[in-house]
């Protein structure tokens, strides 16, 4: 099989189209699953009571965001490196999914963290690293927002991605060891008793409903791109002349 | 090479001595920062001193981060900065002496003015000396990260903000090593720990960052 064939927008066009779709469907299946099981077949935790059946959501999330990072730097350096079209627009088109599922992960956190530790916001590890990725994200879509020649805005939020993904573990081991120097053990997540299965299989349910979210809207986001930056090629005008 | 090095190091310390007036706004705007930080928590002695290194560590990053946009900015603006990515000297080399270079202009005169504004939080003399220590390894190396933010914005609009949104986040781990140092030294637990940690920073931040800021100014002047 010839992997470079689909390298090329024109070609990677339509499968992008297809895959979108499927992974779409999947989505919604897993995440239909994986909330009928927090909801419904997960038992309610003996000390938080309902209010931890939000870490479907977030755990799911959090997971996302840091791996979303990962990918998207894999493609911005793969980019870079290469020389490739399609991989810095697939690395643009993961950020802003990446940067929606960081939000999530700390808004949600924040909601469970309001009934379960009495506070909206604490000064934890996790917590804090993952306010900093959000910004790691902002940074790398600013950078690329404001560069107009795309070529030189996708080599430039490779380097930046790349930096970023250098630094994520060792601002996540200075967070950590900044945050043990300070408050000694108050709240901790990792403290949590051991999981029911169902409660497991729910949250992981949720992670490949999530996965297979993020990939069908970066499929379509590339989409978009393709035909934005490909307008004036044979195959983008015929596609768009279909449309019309 | 060492030639160019030291040609480089002279010609910008040169241009920063003429130009002192640079260099006193980024120590000035640094010790008006930190000035402002007992105006609005209050004048108590004993929380000042717990804030102090701290405060004045995030003072030093945000003045060391005032002046990054000057490293490559003159030069993209004159043209001296596409004559060095055309010369023979490897541009990783040009830009390690252009950053010890800003980092001697700007960076060295916040160490120096900051057992200043330690003893102006009563800070004492093991922390003062630590804080002192730490700034001294944590400042080149938030000139070199600062570097590659500097090449990847340069000649962009809204410069200056885009650039501390990059830059920013990556500073986290210098500044909670750094101000944790001062900080552990005042609890009587000892600093050399974090100190070791920030001069690992260095040594890592020295060997990579000038490379990526290469490829970035590569990048920005293509």
């Amino acid at each position: 099989m010839n992997w470079y064939k689909y390298s090329s927008p024109q070609t990677f066009f339509p499968l992008a189209g297809a895959l979108a779709k499927a992974f779409g469907a999947l989505a919604v299946v897993a995440c239909a699953i994986g909330l009928y099981i927090g909801f419904f077949v997960a038992p309610t935790d003996a000390q938080q009571g309902e209010a931890y059946r939000i870490i479907f959501i977030h755990v799911a999330a959090a997971w996302m965001s840091m791996f979303l990072y990962v990918v998207m730097a894999f493609w911005a350096g793969l980019g870079l490196a290469l020389n490739t079209r399609l991989s810095a627009m697939m690395a643009r088109a993961i950020a802003p999914t990446g940067a929606l599922f960081t939000f999530i992960a700390l808004w949600t956190g924040s909601l469970w963290g309001r009934p379960t530790w009495g506070t909206w916001w604490v000064w934890d590890a996790r917590l804090t690293s993952e306010l900093i990725l959000l910004f790691l994200y902002f940074g790398f879509m600013a950078l690329q927002a404001s560069i107009d020649d795309v070529r030189r805005a996708d080599k430039a939020g490779a380097v930046l991605a790349l930096v970023g993904v250098v630094n994520v573990p060792i601002i996540y081991f200075s967070v950590k060891w900044w945050n043990t120097l300070h408050q000694g053990a108050s709240v901790s997540l990792t403290k949590a008793p051991s999981m029911a299965a169902t409660m497991l299989a729910g949250m992981l349910a949720m992670a490949l409903g999530f996965w297979f979210y993020s990939i069908a809207a970066a499929m379509t986001r590339a989409r978009c791109i393709m035909l934005e930056r490909e307008r004036s090629t044979e195959w983008a005008t015929e596609y768009l002349g279909e449309r019309a | 090479m060492l030639a160019a090095v030291r040609c480089i190091l002279r010609r910008d310390l040169l241009l920063a001595a003429r130009r002192r007036s640079d260099v006193f706004t980024v120590v000035l705007f640094f010790i008006i920062v930190a000035s402002l930080f007992p105006l609005g928590v209050g004048p108590d002695p004993a929380l000042l001193r717990m804030i102090a290194p701290g405060v004045i560590w995030v003072a030093a990053l945000l003045a060391s981060m005032l002046a990054l946009h000057r490293v490559f900015a003159a030069d993209h603006a004159d043209g001296t900065l596409e004559q060095m990515l055309l010369g023979a000297t490897p541009l990783g080399v040009t830009v390690a002496a252009k950053v010890a270079a800003h980092w001697l202009a700007s960076g060295l005169p916040l160490v120096l003015i900051a057992p200043l504004l330690a003893l102006q939080f009563d800070l004492d003399q093991k922390s003062l000396g630590t804080l002192v220590v730490s700034l001294a390894l944590g400042t080149p190396v938030l000139s070199l990260i600062g570097a590659i933010g500097a090449a990847l914005t340069l000649g962009l609009r809204g410069g200056g903000a885009l650039l501390s949104l990059l830059v920013l986040p990556l500073y986290v781990p210098v500044l909670i090593i750094g101000a944790g140092a001062a900080e552990a030294a005042g609890s009587g637990l000892g600093g050399e720990a974090q100190l070791l940690l920030l001069a690992a920073f260095l040594v890592a931040a020295g060997a990579f960052a000038p490379w990526a800021t290469a490829v970035a100014l590569r990048i920005s002047v293509e």
